[in-house]
């Protein structure tokens, strides 16, 4: 893994084409699913932040509305590079039939990707907390970036991690983190705190002003923390997602509103920092 | 191969608006110029002034396919001559600059400017845009699209091509319209107009109400048009609809066509020209032995 270190833009090119990894592992994580797969011929540093876009080999299509048909775009969790190549872990949650199919992957089958893609997250600012916010599947990037942070020397700080959760069963995704302890909030109050993880957040950076803020999570989580960030002149990096085809610049159908005009974000993100943004919850958001 | 002139080393195109190339350089490096998915690139469409598009959601999956809502956001005629073209003549193929224009002098000067640029083999006039003069969609009808190519043909001396709208009630009719004011191929299908609704709302899903259907969903019409236009001229074809493995190219090229585009195929695989001209090359390997 390379460090979350001050390089110019924190991207890791990919291969021009669609590949085939092999599914090695697919376990339970409380109510999501944890992919494995061995990608024998992409990079072995991806940058935490950037994504895949991940499609079954065989049976991909044919589901409802007889979809899914495009690729689904997913931040890798972790990457381990070993000696047939680097090993990615996703985590999904059956939502659709591209989210379906990819759940219902087992070990042996081919899982189609191209990646890693896009602008991943950025160095906390000199000597600031690192503050992790995670909400639901969004803790996905977050994994890897917290190892980052614990394998890098830099004179801050350790990194604090808050997620965010409906209930126990999804907090299970807790357990992936690999360093320090994250504290919890959950919707029925059956895991951590009852209540939003921004709530936990507001308390961190009352404690401890002098933070830089990394979020991924669904668009009002992700709007609450760059609205509170915005207050208190907190800087934040924002991972984020939108209905997306291509996820190399191709479609032009991911573009988030900014002061600077569309954005799409495989290209310009999905980190972007929160002060480009108008809002986080912008129409098209998540899907 | 020869497409109007100019020499292509082979049939696979991509359609206009379907690849980025200055930004998939970004994403895939130096390797893309090396591993190049197609014969000849042709670029999202150009209009005079600088556009942002239509604003989101812009996209949506449809049974085998996608509707997309982008609305030609571009840097303008301005923009892409100063920023856009140096990049695009680092490409390892010939350069097709597709152009829009809202009435038919905004289209002359667009094909003027861009026609007298060395990097420009070829130009594609993306007619399925309203002429804000008389109201009528230019690729819509057979005399507004053959005013349009009338007007423009004196002022490049490069190869135009004209991209036909499915959306036309005859589009052979309008390919013949273009190829007697002196257009040089037509290139088809542009996407389907379609519409998705919002889950459960009623309302539409898309930014822009309506949209673009394509992918493999709209296969079977486009190779239909291909081969109605391809019998009613003698100008070259490109087609394009849906095309996603060299079986499909292959029966775009037996429909009549000259060239192949490839499009929506592009999102699923970056690399999705080069394999489909590499499956183009084994059928008729296949089909020769």
């Amino acid at each position: 893994m390379s460090p979350v270190t001050a390089q110019a833009e924190p991207r890791t090119v990919a291969p021009p084409g669609r590949r085939i990894a092999r599914v090695t592992g697919v376990a339970a994580v409380g109510a999501y699913r944890l992919i494995t797969a061995l990608d024998a011929d992409g990079p072995p540093e991806p940058r935490p932040g950037q994504f895949y876009m991940l499609a079954a080999e065989r049976g991909w299509g044919g589901g409802t509305d007889e979809r899914p048909y495009l690729p689904r775009a997913f931040s890798y969790a972790r990457a381990r590079r070993g000696p047939d190549g680097v090993e990615l872990d996703f985590l999904l949650e059956a939502v659709g039939p591209g989210t379906a199919r990819l759940g219902a992957l087992r070990a042996g089958e081919g899982l189609a990707l191209v990646g890693p893609l896009g602008l991943g997250f950025r160095a906390p600012a000199e000597g600031t907390r690192p503050l992790l916010v995670g909400g639901g599947i969004g803790v996905a990037p977050l994994v890897c970036l917290a190892d980052d942070l614990t394998a890098t020397a830099a004179p801050r700080p350790p990194a604090a991690i808050l997620l965010g959760f409906r209930t126990r069963g999804h907090a299970a995704a807790a357990g992936l983190f690999g360093a320090g302890e994250p504290a919890l909030a959950t919707d029925d109050g059956s895991a951590g705190r009852r209540g939003l993880v921004t709530e936990l957040l507001a308390e961190a950076l009352a404690a401890e002003p002098a933070a830089t803020v990394f979020a991924c999570g669904p668009p009002p989580m992700l709007e609450a923390v760059r609205a509170l960030c915005a207050d208190l002149g907190v800087a934040a990096q924002l991972a984020l997602e939108a209905g997306m085809a291509c996820g190399f610049g191709a479609c032009f159908g991911c573009v988030v509103p900014t002061a600077e005009g569309y954005l799409r974000l495989c290209v310009d993100g999905p980190v972007l920092d929160a002060h480009r943004l108008e809002r986080a919850d912008f129409p098209g958001a998540g899907h | 191969m020869d497409l109007c002139g100019v020499s292509l080393a082979g049939p696979v195109l991509n359609g206009s608006g379907t690849f980025d190339a200055i930004a998939a350089r970004r994403a895939f490096g130096d390797a893309l110029l090396e591993r190049f998915p197609f014969h000849a690139f042709v670029s999202k469409t150009i209009t005079i002034a600088p556009r942002q598009g239509n604003p989101p959601p812009r996209l949506w999956e449809a049974p085998a396919g996608l509707i997309n809502s982008i609305g030609l956001p571009n840097k303008g005629l301005e923009g892409f001559l100063a920023r856009d073209l140096p990049e695009l003549a680092d490409l390892p193929v010939p350069l097709i600059v597709s152009v829009m224009g809202f009435s038919r002098e905004e289209l002359a000067t667009l094909v003027a400017r861009a026609g007298e640029r060395e990097e420009v083999a070829m130009i594609e006039l993306n007619v399925s845009c309203p002429n804000v003069e008389t109201g009528l969609v230019m690729g819509a009808d057979p005399a507004e699209t053959a005013r349009a190519v009338d007007r423009v043909r004196p002022l490049a001396a490069k190869p135009l091509i004209v991209k036909l709208s499915p959306n036309a009630n005859e589009p052979a009719a309008v390919a013949a319209a273009a190829e007697s004011a002196g257009a040089d191929a037509v290139s088809l299908i542009n996407t389907v107009k379609g519409m998705a609704l919002a889950p459960g709302t009623g309302r539409p899903w898309l930014g822009g109400v309506t949209g673009g259907l394509s992918g493999p969903a709209v296969r079977a019409i486009a190779l239909e048009q291909v081969r109605a236009v391809a019998e009613r001229v003698e100008i070259p074809v490109i087609g394009m609809g849906g095309i996603a493995a060299g079986e499909h190219a292959a029966a775009f090229l037996s429909a009549g066509a000259v060239c192949i585009a490839v499009g929506t195929e592009s999102f699923r695989d970056p690399g999705a020209g080069r394999r489909i001209a590499a499956e183009l090359v084994a059928g008729k390997a296949a089909s020769a032995a």
